[in-house]
């Protein structure tokens, strides 16, 4: 009994603070009612009984994707100052595409009583964790740190300065022309 | 608490960053609706795998699925937060319209 109720709190503030994250007008406060919402839900994960993901959660995503996710939002402003305004557009279309998407979800978790019986698996412990991942999914595990290498190096890439004016000081590109002619323009050139 | 609690409060999660991702403008405000929709997809994943024995294994593949998504939603913000930059470099705004052309 205290456990449902437990739930349905846990459950409630979770909602409430997702909304949040989608309705709130300054982009900054977003990301932080999405840390909270993320922080709520490793609280779901220990009282679903998955201690080590409930761990992981609060390190990773709130930790890091937060933290990662606010500096996106500070570096990417474009007045000085606190509020970052985050203007919301088609307001109905929203509601009705996210109200037909739960309706039809929800009736089909209510239209399938089989789901909430059956036996219960034992609990799964990091030991349980650390071999699946080692011993049976050995070869995933490895794809993807290679996928998270390739997404880090391709974000750097991406993100990188590419401005022609910014480039080593005191370097000058000479022409090929310059450089099959006399060497006095070319002089000229390095020193400005 | 059951299994059709957990999957009622993930999909009414998920609404929500539908909702998000339908009436934001700004780019990095559609990639928090995301982060909320992967969210509730992983709380799926660890409902079910406490609610339901596994056909074969130990029983912990609902936690390791959840844990590859979790690396594959960070790889997602990093390579989704370095095209923000390069929009909000090129135009100066970050409107999500503005990511149709995004060569400076």
């Amino acid at each position: 009994m205290t456990a449902s109720v437990g739930f349905g709190f846990m459950a409630a503030c979770t909602l409430v603070s997702a909304i949040f994250v989608v309705r709130s007008k300054n982009l900054i406060r977003a990301a932080l009612w999405l840390g909270a919402t993320l922080l709520l839900t490793a609280a779901l994960y220990a009282m679903l009984d998955a201690s080590f993901l409930a761990g992981v959660q609060v390190l990773l995503y709130v930790g890091g994707i937060s933290t990662l996710l606010i500096f996106g939002v500070m570096m990417t402003r474009k007045h000085e100052g606190l509020v970052v305004e985050a203007e919301t557009v088609n307001v109905p279309r929203g509601v009705f595409a996210a109200g037909a998407l739960f309706g039809g979800v929800a009736a089909a978790i209510k239209m399938t009583p089989e789901l909430d019986s059956g036996v219960r698996p034992p609990v799964v412990t990091a030991n349980d964790l650390g071999r699946g991942l080692l011993i049976d999914h050995v070869l995933a595990f490895e794809v993807v740190s290679l996928l998270l290498l390739v997404a880090i190096i391709g974000a750097v890439v991406i993100a990188r300065k590419r401005d022609p004016g910014a480039e080593v000081p005191g370097f000058v590109r000479r022409p090929l022309a310059a450089k099959a002619s006399s060497a006095k323009p070319v002089a000229n050139e390095v020193s400005p | 608490m059951t299994l059709s609690h957990c999957l009622l409060l993930a999909s009414a999660l998920f609404a929500v960053g539908v909702y998000g991702i339908l009436t934001r403008r700004q780019i990095v405000a559609v990639l928090l609706s995301i982060e909320l929709m992967a969210n509730a997809a992983n709380l799926v994943f660890v409902s079910f795998s406490r609610f339901r024995p596994s056909m074969s294994g130990s029983g912990a593949q609902g936690q390791i699925f959840a844990l590859f998504s979790l690396a594959l939603t960070v790889a997602e913000v990093a390579v989704g937060l370095a095209i923000v930059i390069l929009v909000y470099r090129a135009h100066g705004d970050t409107r999500i319209d503005l990511a149709s052309e995004m060569k400076s």
